[in-house]
């Protein structure tokens, strides 16, 4: 047991009043509109203390009571401030003419009516559900035969593997210069014009980009799900004459159903947030004509679309109402994937 | 007869792989390759080896390593500095939050803790943004200590975002580790704190490892949080942004921006050769259990 003296007592106490001090001290700086600089550091020692003499504090009956505040507090201290006071403001700033810095009145819904008069926009939207349908399909056709070929014995598979997984360790701007590379000097050899020039062989590039940046991680998720299949069951099939593409079909991928559900799950969110391959490689321009009117932002997805409409273009207000639709539709289209999902999952 | 089949078929298959393993591996090799030469061989013909040599990578890395927009030593720090603080620091206060929560699953204040956390999972970054960064300045300026333009903002910004995911694996690992041990060193007069310090997080080193590779990933290869906060021409920049400095000044200078991109990739790669099955069971069992 933590033998509690009365030296601990005087210590805590002596924390305890000090540490509140600081803060109080601190903060009324801060009220007064000081701009002393060691009003920041006085501020943070008080927290320390408090917490300090909180720690020492005598007594065995809220002990454990205290540990687990002390425990919590820091984790979830930055997570409100991070992402549920902003995600709070978020959702009220995308109702109000916020510019960044300060708001002067509320516009109710004008932010969000006047988004769906923007053609850019919609070209914007359409192209991700669009992105995001092509890729989810293909990431997981690509990854999955790659699974099953990493499966099949070959020699070197561990090598092939690791091959196929590497792009994913690089992150997104450096891809997409390595491949604005490729395109504009390489292959603009044999595609004479280079393929990001036009905006429809562009969206063809990023869906290549991404595909063979992501397709080797969801390989090793399916090589996963695949030798977990019992042994046991496959040699029955194999007894019962079951041919290799029966055991595929009918054994191999039913029972991988959850791993199908993970995969096309993680393919679905990060294609939506897809932002930075889209900004190195393109930059989200191309021209294109869409509803009667002539564009430039062709390869613009939604992510690269919110970013440019706030810290660009500096509307700050209507780029946060777009980012609270993308937010809605995120969680509408994984709340849906995940129940399709589960339901297919129960039926196999 | 059957045996012989089988081999046709088992080089067939390796011959596939290896086909797409040079179709995968073939960017890193022009980057590789052209990082070489100078711009105008690069230009002549990028995927020969002919203009290739020691010196005029030299010539190439000296140029991008002193580059004043990119900097490269200092933004490798700045990245390196940033990423291991937030990961130690994820994985210390995630397995102490996450201790904390499945002791106490069964109380109404834990598990509604721990359903925001979940829930929070889905929120994409561009919803907090730019609220993000206008709490930050409005905090910073309050209380006198700069978040935005700061390592210790932007580690704390790592702390809220990562804080979720860590959380929840580490949970559902928590669980599984039977309470009976801490009742044991309870009696045996062991403190709360001194029971997960010296009992609960020694056992928690296989899935810390996994969550730190899982949030190292994508920490040092965040491009959007780093650039909002600390600014594209700010002081301080992270390897994702200095390479989007660099390259956005030289527009076309593919000698400067395959070097760049070289040594934007090399720490990378060299992680991943020394902890290659780590960081590929991380990932996967990260997915399986996120």
């Amino acid at each position: 047991m933590k033998t509690k003296t009365a030296g601990n007592k005087g210590l805590s106490l002596v924390l305890l009043i000090a540490g509140a001090a600081a803060c109080v001290g601190a903060l009324a700086l801060d009220f007064m509109g000081s701009k002393a600089s060691f009003r920041g550091p006085l501020l943070v020692i008080g927290i320390v203390a408090v917490f300090a003499g909180l720690y020492l504090f005598p007594t065995l009956e809220h002990h454990r009571k205290i540990v687990y505040i002390i425990f919590l507090f820091p984790l979830l201290f930055t997570f409100v401030v991070t992402v549920i006071i902003p995600l709070v403001l978020g959702i009220f700033y995308s109702m109000t003419d916020w510019t960044g810095i300060q708001f002067t009145q509320f516009v109710g819904l004008s932010n969000y009516t006047a988004m769906f008069k923007d053609p850019a926009f919609l070209w914007s939207v359409l192209i991700t559900f669009l992105f995001v349908a092509i890729n989810m399909v293909l990431v997981n056709v690509v990854a999955f035969l790659l699974a099953l070929l990493c499966t099949s014995g070959i020699k070197g598979d561990s090598f092939f593997r690791a091959a196929y997984f590497l792009p994913n360790l690089i992150g997104g701007i450096v891809l997409g210069y390595i491949w604005q590379f490729v395109f504009n000097q390489v292959l603009i050899n044999v595609t004479q014009i280079s393929w990001l020039v036009q905006t429809k062989t562009a969206l063809m590039a990023i869906v290549i980009v991404y595909v063979w940046q992501y397709a080797g991680y969801i390989m090793l998720i399916y090589i996963t799900g695949l030798t977990q299949v019992p042994k046991d069951v496959l040699e029955a099939a194999s007894i019962d004459g079951a041919n290799a593409s029966q055991t595929l079909f009918q054994i191999k991928m039913p029972m991988i159903a959850s791993t199908f559900t993970i995969c096309t799950f993680l393919t679905l969110t990060s294609a939506f947030k897809q932002f930075d391959v889209n900004l190195a490689l393109t930059g989200g321009t191309g021209s294109v004509q869409f509803l009667g009117n002539y564009l430039t932002n062709g390869t613009q997805m939604l992510a690269l679309n919110i970013y440019n409409t706030a810290v660009s273009k500096n509307n700050y207000s209507l780029g946060q109402a777009k980012a609270v639709l993308f937010f809605i539709i995120l969680a509408c289209v994984s709340l849906v994937q995940v129940r399709v999902s589960n339901k297919r999952e129960v039926e196999l | 007869m059957v045996g012989k089949e089988r081999r046709v078929r088992s080089y067939i298959l390796t011959g596939v792989g290896v086909l797409i393993a040079l179709y995968v591996l073939f960017p890193f090799f022009l980057v590789i390759v052209n990082a070489f030469k100078a711009q105008s061989s690069i230009v002549a013909n990028p995927v020969s080896l002919s203009g290739a040599s020691f010196s005029q990578l030299l010539t190439n890395l000296t140029s991008v390593i002193n580059n004043s927009n990119f900097q490269y030593w200092y933004a490798f720090g700045t990245s390196a500095v940033i990423t291991v603080v937030s990961l130690v620091l994820l994985a210390l206060l995630g397995s102490m939050a996450a201790w904390v929560i499945s002791r106490n699953n069964k109380t109404k204040w834990a598990s509604a803790i721990y359903m925001v956390f979940i829930a929070s999972m889905i929120i994409p970054f561009q919803v907090v943004m730019l609220p993000l960064i206008s709490t930050f300045r409005d905090v910073g300026k309050f209380v006198g200590i700069s978040m935005l333009q700061s390592i210790p903002g932007i580690v704390f910004a790592y702390l809220g975002f990562g804080g979720a995911m860590t959380v929840f694996i580490l949970t559902g690992f928590i669980k599984g580790i039977p309470y009976d041990l801490e009742e044991a060193a309870a009696i045996d007069g062991c403190s709360p704190e001194g029971t997960f310090f010296r009992i609960i997080l020694p056992l928690l080193t296989p899935v810390i490892t996994t969550v730190t590779i899982l949030n190292g990933m994508w920490i040092w290869n965040d491009y959007l949080l780093p650039s909002l906060m600390l600014g594209q021409n700010g002081r301080i920049k992270t390897l994702p942004v200095a390479v989007q400095a660099f390259v956005g000044s030289f527009v076309k200078q593919w000698d400067l921006i395959l070097t760049a991109a070289l040594l934007a990739i090399i720490p990378m790669i060299v992680i991943f050769l020394i902890g290659q099955k780590q960081i590929m069971n991380g990932m996967v069992e990260g997915a399986v259990k996120g």
